[in-house]
């Protein structure tokens, strides 16, 4: 948590910047002139109501919406993200909240889905890519068996790990988790803390939305509360209670021990 | 996870003998849908392999013959290759009406280019493929780009197409003679090869080569595996970095030079180049691709059930040709098993999730 916080206080350059972004549908501000950061091994938690705009701005991060106006920039550097290949070849991988698997296909095949590994005449490599996914579902989730199955066969924890397998597997520098402990158990949202803390000492920095403040104060270093589209604020978590957080997300103010 | 768990612990402490009945029950129905899951061909090909011996006991010789048989090929060759095509789009959870249109419309370019305009054979061949390609990729490019739904946009292309067609060509026929004379490459496909009492047609041989190379791209292809992804969720697709509307587009224009293709073996099947001809092929290969077990809701199937989807349909027409019965009993069978084939397919689906 304090090498994050050292880094910042060093002046380093963030992982990602997200400034003074924007969208709209059909004149609606989903996403109001908010800007956001992310530092190498930091967990900022992105907080707010359903509808307050954290999935839509998340959303640009990764390549399914673009912004209309405001700019993007990794280590430093602006950069365009027009479609989720984009935002894949900056190192950013993204764990839907809708996970985003294609259900007919198994989890070796989404895994690899849209970079599929080939062999030199150019076919799929289905024994490789198992192996792969072998590999990694088992450091995942060591109780995971069912390799030859469509994913819409297993659980929602199984197809979790698939989906947060797909993101970790490729070398990720950024990593997007919306709402990733949304269907899992007790046992499985443990193993997702534990994942983001491995993560974490990797140097990954990780956007983590979710409607729970309690696990946002465990997990995260920092918060940002959204609310109608636009910034409350952004808190240091040693900073802040969980009821100054909840107070930022209802009544969309920031506490006054916060105001720094 | 827990409920499960308790119903092992409650199975094991069960008295043997039921708990063995009931697993080795529910296992056998598990086994057997898990199996219809991976292998979505194996119904039509147990509904082919019956109703060939049905018909094959009925019958005798005059229908267990290489002859007759090797005529099912000849009968479903056209249908075959068109529902090919038809396959790959519904596998994208699309539908294409225009499939008959844009075949005939291929056939006729053939024609007219080497007669009207006196081009060589083999030149106006490769501009009906080329125009049954482009056809495709309007169709695709509304559906990809514009987003309109599958059957509006093949459902209006059918009538342009079919229109356009009938326009260009002035409704004329091209007679059998006069190609066969002029120019014999636009019947090749209807060359035989003769081994025994079986006869085979380039067209046949073109089919089968075709289904074969389609199954093994849709399976062992990037290209493929993304097919069934597009069909299945296309929003999850492209999330996971498919380039959705490519693949859709891709998909349509392989559809329409597959239709094109058609159109060149029908000149071989019938003889002559005529814009009237190929009507049912929009409704015969969508039959043959539901009975094959393809879903319409896309992402599930092979086109190898296609293939014994197509056959099962050749085989109730002839069969039942020859038994003498009154050409509606096979309309009325094939209807009955479209309706089957689409109750095992939700049935599959239930027991799958």
């Amino acid at each position: 948590m304090s090498n994050a916080k050292e880094l910042r206080a060093s002046g380093a350059t963030p992982l990602v910047e997200m400034k003074d972004i924007s969208i709209s549908f059909g004149g609606i501000k989903a996403v109001d002139h908010v800007s956001v950061d992310l530092y190498p091994g930091e967990v900022v938690g992105l907080l707010g109501h359903n509808g307050a705009g954290k999935s839509t701005l998340i959303k640009i991060l990764s390549g399914a919406y673009q912004m209309d106006t405001g700019e993007i920039r990794v280590n430093g550097n602006k950069v365009e993200i027009t479609n989720p290949r984009d935002a894949r070849a900056h190192n950013i991988e993204t764990i839907y909240q809708t996970l985003a698997l294609a259900d007919n296909l198994d989890a070796a095949s989404n895994l690899f889905l849209g970079r599929e590994l080939t062999t030199p005449f150019g076919l799929v490599d289905d024994s490789a890519m198992e192996a792969e996914c072998r590999k990694i579902m088992h450091r995942l989730n060591p109780n995971f068996q069912k390799f030859s199955e469509p994913v819409s066969a297993l659980s929602g924890g199984q197809r979790q790990s698939v989906a947060i397998a797909r993101a970790v597997y490729f070398n990720a520098k950024i990593l997007i988790m919306d709402e990733p402990t949304a269907a899992l158990g007790p046992h499985e949202t443990q193993m997702v803390a534990e994942l983001i803390q491995q993560l974490k000492a990797q140097g990954i920095g990780i956007f983590l939305i979710d409607h729970d403040v309690n696990a946002v104060m465990e997990l995260c270093d920092r918060a940002s509360v959204m609310k109608n589209g636009q910034l409350v604020g952004t808190v240091d978590i040693d900073d802040v209670t969980d009821d100054d957080l909840l107070s930022m997300i209802i009544l969309g103010k920031r506490p006054g021990v916060a105001a720094a | 996870m827990s409920t499960q768990q308790s119903y092992e612990a409650a199975a094991a402490g069960s008295p043997q003998e039921t708990a063995e009945f009931d697993q080795g029950h529910q296992s056998f129905i598990q086994k057997f849908q898990h199996l219809l899951h991976v292998t979505p061909s194996l119904v039509p090909l147990i509904v082919l392999v019956l109703s060939v011996i049905v018909f094959g006991l009925l019958l005798g010789s005059k229908f267990f013959s290489p002859f007759a048989l090797t005529l099912i090929l000849q009968q479903v060759g056209i249908v075959g290759i068109v529902a090919c095509a038809q396959s790959l789009v519904i596998l994208t959870a699309g539908i294409d009406l225009s499939v008959g249109a844009i075949m005939v419309l291929s056939s006729v370019v053939m024609g007219q280019f080497t007669f009207r305009y006196g081009l060589p054979p083999e030149i106006a061949v490769v501009c009906g493929l080329i125009c049954g390609t482009f056809c495709g990729f309007i169709n695709g490019w509304l559906v990809a780009r514009m987003k309109l739904p599958p059957f509006i946009v093949t459902l209006g292309m059918w009538q342009i197409v079919l229109a356009t067609n009938f326009l260009y060509s002035a409704n004329e026929t091209i007679r059998s003679q006069t190609i066969a004379a002029e120019a014999p490459l636009l019947q090749l496909f209807g060359e035989k090869i003769k081994l025994g009492g079986a006869v085979f047609t380039y067209g046949v041989i073109f089919m089968v080569l075709l289904v074969i190379l389609l199954a093994y791209v849709l399976r062992h292809t990037a290209w493929g595996r993304h097919v069934y992804a597009v069909g299945d969720d296309p929003d999850a697709a492209e999330l996971s970095g498919v380039k959705v509307n490519r693949v859709l587009i891709s998909v349509y224009m392989l559809s329409g030079l597959i239709c094109a293709f058609a159109g060149w073996a029908m000149i071989g099947r019938i003889g002559s180049v005529s814009p009237t001809s190929g009507q049912l092929a929009n409704i015969e290969s969508i039959t043959a691709v539901v009975i094959g077990g393809i879903s319409l809701f896309g992402g599930r199937g092979s086109i190898l059930g296609t293939f014994f989807g197509a056959l099962i349909v050749g085989v109730f027409t002839l069969g039942l040709r020859l038994l003498g019965a009154d050409a509606q009993w096979t309309y009325l069978l094939i209807g009955l098993l479209i309706i089957a084939a689409v109750a095992v397919d939700q049935w599959i689906r239930k027991v799958s999730v």
